[in-house]
């Protein structure tokens, strides 16, 4: 029983863990919270329903032209539109951010309307894998591993290609990366489009699970933002172990409490940790700057 | 080496900078000799620092008028990236290391530009011989440095693009004198090698005593120019000493 409840728990737990990886990367590079990601990878998941269903592209296409997609849209809303933010003091880019999660909701609302579509995925949500006492749909293990191997390739790019290292001293200070010849504003694009395609990806595993409609990603990004607050919005690897612990108490408090409020740990974390450790669990204060 | 004997390696031609309203520097022309150190010297707030940020381009749409040349390249209103390209590297004021990254990622940072992978490790080795102490602590975080050993990174971090150039902003702050002797040694050191250096010092006696050419900034402007050896022994070079003498270290950031 305990060993199905954490099963489940790593499942939705791999999706929360890639959305607060997507939030923090940004965040470190910002110092604000991306409102907008949820909506970007909403959007995204759209654009392969769309190839899929209407244009009956092939899945591998289809996933890769989202991912695209993505990618691009990442880069294009910090070059379009952070960017240019005269002023770019915390609230106001946070402003940009939500502006920006307004206009895709309401565009795929009016493209798409609020239908709830049956997304069609290569791998089914009703198919079971045994493993013992425990059974897994294999839509779970899909999710499970691509997260994992997405998440390891992200870690291992960060820290041991060079671009992926510049990405992290831009981060830390782009004044003095851009003196060590780091063109840091691409630098920063570059990192809003990682992060797209990581929430992108954890949309394109959402959508399967339940329906696609625009509201696809609130859910998630709110789960997504109380792991890495959890874990810690400075700490990468915190944020996303974040992840993976609150989808396993998300679903131990859903199995022995109450289903109902099952959602509401979500936001009882976010207190608990904010009350006691701000930082997160596996965060430490940032060292001064030297 | 040297593409064009008797030309400058660095030249610059009444640079203006402006903060605002402020003016920063004003029609400031000097020259820097190739395998020279030349020593920039003056009280807080005279220019010095303002002089290394315009000449890196740092600073959005500075300098106002003027023109600042490397190697026959006119590099005023280029793009930081662009200089450092052109083989100018900055050790900044307050060392501005990445503190959460290691020595060794620290480094990596510092090469970026280069696509040389042998030149790169070559670099790399040279700069252990130089620091010793940093290849004993490659996976340390850099926040976690000592101060001297902070501004020995900075250095290295500076030297991994293979400059023609090193840009030096008071590599002397806030270590203790044993530290700031060592730093000097190395920057001599350094300049064997073949770089060239322009250093800003407030430590004046210091700096003299390894430079081979000096200027004094007062107010934005060029007011004393020649060959170390002549400085040391100048009057006004003398009230300079005892300027920094009496003031608090910290009594200023620097322009």
């Amino acid at each position: 029983m305990l060993l199905q409840i954490v099963a489940s728990g790593l499942s939705s737990g791999s999706i929360y863990a890639l959305v607060a990886l997507a939030l923090v990367i940004t965040y470190k590079t910002t110092g604000v919270p991306n409102f907008a990601q949820g909506e970007m990878a909403m959007f995204s998941a759209f654009v392969a329903y769309v190839l899929i269903v209407d244009y009956n592209v092939g899945f591998v296409v289809a996933f890769g032209a989202a991912l695209v997609f993505a990618f691009v849209l990442g880069i294009g809303f910090e070059g379009v539109f952070l960017r240019r933010t005269k002023n770019p003091t915390h609230l106001n880019l946070i402003i940009m951010t939500l502006g920006f999660q307004l206009a895709l909701f309401g565009l795929a609302g009016w493209r798409w309307g609020a239908d709830q579509r049956r997304f069609p995925f290569p791998v089914s949500a009703n198919e079971v894998v045994h493993f013992g006492n425990v059974t897994v749909s294999t839509l779970s293990l899909a999710t499970i591993s691509i997260a994992l191997v997405l998440m390891a390739a992200v870690f291992a790019f960060f820290r041991f290609t060079k671009l992926g290292v510049a990405m992290q001293a831009t981060q830390q200070d782009a004044m003095a990366a851009r003196i060590n010849g780091v063109p840091a504003r691409a630098v920063v694009a570059l990192t809003f489009g990682i992060s797209s395609v990581i929430g992108a990806v954890a949309a394109l595993l959402t959508a399967p699970l339940i329906t696609l409609d625009p509201t696809l990603m609130w859910d998630p990004l709110l789960k997504g933002f109380a792991a890495a607050v959890l874990g810690g919005m400075n700490t990468p690897i915190g944020a996303v172990l974040g992840g993976y612990l609150l989808g396993i108490v998300e679903n131990l408090f859903g199995a022995y409490v109450s289903v109902e409020f099952k959602s509401a740990v979500a936001f009882l974390i976010i207190v608990i940790v904010l009350w006691f450790r701000p930082v997160g669990l596996f965060g430490r204060k940032p060292p001064r700057k030297v | 080496m040297d593409k064009n004997p008797g030309q400058p390696l660095l030249a610059l031609d009444r640079v203006e900078t402006f903060y605002g309203p402020l003016q920063a520097l004003r029609g400031v022309s000097l020259t820097v000799a190739e395998g020279a150190i030349t020593a920039i010297l003056g009280n807080n707030g005279a220019g010095k620092s303002t002089l290394l940020s315009t000449i890196l381009g740092v600073l959005d749409g500075q300098p106002r008028q003027g023109s600042i040349e490397f190697d026959g390249l006119a590099i005023d209103g280029m793009a930081t990236e662009k200089i450092v390209r052109a083989g100018i590297s900055y050790v900044p004021e307050g060392r501005r290391l990445f503190p959460e990254l290691s020595v060794s990622q620290n480094l990596t940072v510092g090469g970026y530009i280069r696509r040389d992978r042998a030149a790169t490790r070559r670099t790399l080795e040279q700069v252990y011989e130089f620091f010793p102490l940093l290849s004993e602590r490659l996976s340390q975080p850099a926040g976690t440095l000592s101060g001297g050993e902070q501004q020995m990174l900075a250095i290295a971090r500076a030297l991994m693009n293979g400059p023609r150039l090193l840009l030096l902003d008071e590599p002397s702050l806030g270590l203790a004198p044993i530290l700031v002797r060592q730093v000097f040694d190395i920057i001599q050191g350094i300049r064997d090698e073949g770089v060239t250096i322009l250093l800003v010092e407030q430590n004046a006696r210091m700096a003299l005593s390894i430079a081979d050419e000096g200027l004094v900034l007062e107010n934005g402007s060029v007011v004393i120019q020649g060959p170390a050896a002549d400085l040391i022994d100048n009057d006004e070079v003398e009230a300079l000493y005892m300027g920094v003498q009496t003031r608090s270290p910290q009594s200023g950031s620097g322009t």
